[in-house]
């Protein structure tokens, strides 16, 4: 098992740069998660790691050891593509014996190993079946038994589930986090669905155009986004950005919008010109006596909760409340903002203001 | 705008009955959204309706008139495919202006570049609209052929898994303006998907499908808090409903064999004690994965619990649903007092 650590790393293909200068550390025994949309470098990076492309610069360390110029094969990595290679023609225990028999393992051995990963995967039953006949999931399986067989250092998976239909990727997802917290194998993920992310995930690293937006743990993420681009990229919906105009003092913590007078938290910096009032759908509550007015425009039943949508002086406003409080289409209604959980961004650089919680992580808890 | 009507249906093809003795009544006006998985016979029953199948039995009515031989052409429908089918070598603007061009509609040129502004605004592709069909990315291509149903005035739009090629963003996008479509519209909509989402979020009716028969027909509401069978009951709900074994909380009603619990009917704090398996925090909300006698079960609670991995949490059912042991649902007198909403 491994800890992994990516030091200024960069990769350049031409003039156009696909990750520049990432740094991070994956623990070990981490189930670490690279995510981002498409474009955005975490494939590279993951291929980095993995030895499949050489880096412009920087340098990647596996248990201490620098790996960034060794070929794959010395990496001691086991890889998981989304689309899973099988062979065809051999069965399921000759598929996931193969890496054992080709690394010259003596043969009572292999079929101990071959056994124990079965009974991990929950596959005993159909070792001696053609894979040819397997469902998605359990080619899936199997494909997972044959990078475990080998007990490499870490694994690296580019997303396995991302082929799959959303009910059955659920289900998946579960199954490889309950696997992971069995085995406390480095596990490095490559996801663009943030609810996999968060979902999987003991840690976060969020890229937008090769640069690492933040890193940290899902909650971390979830409630002190560094950038909007984080912000809107992790929840869904999305946290809610209302642009208005400063100035804010330093520890200042009210600001206006529109004729409306909001809490926010005590901010550490000044700021000035045009600011973002960033708040996630959750933490917006309906009360009549609210001076910020909005108008509901429409309303998604999800069960449980559902989602408003309201157009507001300020933009549109998503608001996740009880399915059972009454919400209908054309109402005015007041809107409060939990002000703890406000979060003050500068809309030119899109980075988060420095405020007590950001600082602290104190007020959430 | 038109009520659909249809009366044991049924449909086979060689072996497989796709479509079996089906009943079902499309209000007008109303968007139903007819969910299951692939294989219930959801897009069989839109091209039944379409015209594109031919029914082995039973009737099919738009507005009143039995449309058994009407050719698709004459049934006034729209229909919009998983796969986008544009004309590539026409513009957006070309694209969406054919259907009303039809010679047998005569809509004045006026009237047509009023429509194709009006849907293109709609859709937000009114930039594109001077582009070939093949320079658009996929989002814009589907919403296009969205487009190309919408600037006629159908009996009934049949829409199947429109959405399933979007990304996320552009999908929650569109549910809204699909439905504030149909509200504006006053249109009859049927949609076919296998996404819980998009059939609770925009359908004023649902119906489940299982391997070509309808087991139930309600608003969402209805579908989610009083599902006829467990069936029904685990297609709607995320995380999914607990199925677990009728009395593992102590006294069931006769001849339940399973007592299912959707995560957030599960009270905290009484009951009987279970262990924590795993805390999973997707920032709004936190999922509980708990073990109970060997049975998993996933609850959610508050998004900063305090709770971690290997402690151990009381737990009892709020407001469960009981089933029997075809997994029809078995009515009961309250056993918990839950309180209800």
């Amino acid at each position: 098992m491994a800890e992994i650590v990516i030091s200024n790393l960069r990769k350049d293909f031409g003039d156009f740069t696909a990750v520049q200068s990432s740094s991070f550390r994956i623990e070990d025994g981490e189930f670490f998660m690279l995510l981002g949309p498409s474009g955005c470098g975490k494939t590279t990076t993951l291929r980095m790691i993995a030895g499949l492309e050489m880096p412009t610069s920087g340098e990647i360390y596996i248990d201490g050891e620098e790996v960034a110029s060794k070929p794959a094969r010395q990496r001691d990595i086991a890889f998981v593509f989304q689309m899973f290679a099988l062979y065809p023609h051999m069965n399921v225990r000759r598929n996931i014996s193969y890496p054992l028999i080709s690394q010259g393992m003596p043969r009572a051995q292999v079929r101990a190993k071959v056994a124990e990963v079965a009974r991990i995967l929950g596959i005993e039953a159909m070792l001696d079946r053609p894979v040819g006949g397997l469902s998605g999931g359990d080619r899936q399986r199997v494909a997972l038994g044959r990078a475990i067989v080998r007990d490499p250092k870490c694994f690296l998976m580019d997303e396995p589930l991302g082929a799959l239909d959303a009910e059955f990727r659920e289900h998946m997802a579960e199954e490889l986090r309950a696997l992971h917290d069995r085995m406390h194998a480095t596990t490095v993920y490559v996801t663009h669905d943030q609810l996999e992310a968060m979902q999987m995930g003991d840690k976060i690293v969020v890229m937008n155009r090769g640069s690492v937006e933040q890193f940290g743990t899902p909650q971390e993420i979830y409630d002190k986004p560094a950038t909007m681009f984080v912000a809107d990229f992790i929840g869904s919906p999305p946290m809610n950005f209302l642009p208005f105009e400063g100035p804010i003092e330093a520890g200042g913590d009210r600001v206006r919008l529109g004729e409306a007078d909001l809490a926010v938290p005590r901010l550490l910096e000044a700021a000035a010109g045009r600011l973002v009032f960033g708040i996630r759908p959750e933490h917006v509550t309906f009360d009549d006596d609210a001076a910020y007015r909005g108008r509901i425009e429409a309303v998604e039943y999800l069960g449980t909760t559902q989602i408003v949508t309201l157009s507001s002086p300020n933009g549109t406003i998503r608001a996740r409340t009880a399915a059972s409080r009454p919400a209908r289409v054309g109402d005015a209604v007041g809107l409060r903002f939990a002000a703890p959980c406000v979060t003050l961004f500068d809309a030119g650089s899109g980075r988060a203001l420095r405020s007590a919680p950001q600082e602290q992580g104190g007020a959430h808890g | 705008m038109a009520e659909v009507s249809l009366r044991g249906v049924a449909k086979r093809f060689d072996a497989i009955a796709a479509v079996s003795a089906l009943d079902l009544v499309i209000p007008d006006g109303a968007f139903v959204v007819l969910l299951g998985p692939t294989g219930a016979g959801k897009t069989t029953l839109l091209r039944l309706i379409a015209g594109l199948e031919r029914p082995d039995a039973g009737t099919i009515a738009i507005a009143g008139q039995d449309v058994r031989g009407i050719a698709p052409a004459g049934r006034n429908v729209a229909m919009v495919f998983q796969q986008y089918s544009l004309y590539p070598h026409l513009t957006v603007r070309q694209n969406l202006e054919f259907p009303l061009k039809s010679p047998i509609l005569r809509t004045p040129p006026d009237e047509i570049a009023a429509r194709v502004a009006e849907v293109a605004a709609v859709l937000r592709i009114g930039h594109k609209l001077d582009n070939k069909a093949t320079e658009l990315s996929g989002g814009e291509m589907q919403r296009v052929s969205i487009g190309r149903a919408l600037v006629r005035a159908p009996a009934i739009y049949l829409m199947d898994e429109p959405l399933s090629s979007l990304d996320a963003k552009l999908r929650a996008d569109l549910r809204i303006e699909l439905k504030r479509l149909h509200h504006d519209l006053g249109a009859t909509f049927l949609y076919v998907t296998h996404d819980q989402i998009e059939a609770m979020t925009m359908a004023t009716h649902v119906g489940v499908l299982d391997q070509g028969r309808l087991v139930q027909f309600g608003t969402p509401r209805e579908i989610y808090e009083d599902p006829v069978s467990l069936y029904v009951a685990t297609r709607l709900g995320l995380p999914r409903i607990n199925a677990l074994p009728a009395t593992l909380f102590g006294s069931a009603p006769a001849r339940a064999v399973t007592i299912a619990l959707r995560p957030e009917h599960i009270r905290q704090g009484e009951g009987r004690e279970a262990e924590v398996m795993r805390v999973e925090r997707l920032g709004d909300q936190t999922r509980l994965h708990l073990s109970l006698d060997g049975h998993a079960i996933v609850t959610l609670t508050e998004a900063h619990t305090r709770l971690k991995a290997g402690e151990r949490l009381a737990i009892r059912p709020d407001r469960p649903l009981y089933f029997d042991a075809d997994g029809q649902r078995v009515q009961h007198d309250s056993v918990f007092q839950g309180d209800r909403a």
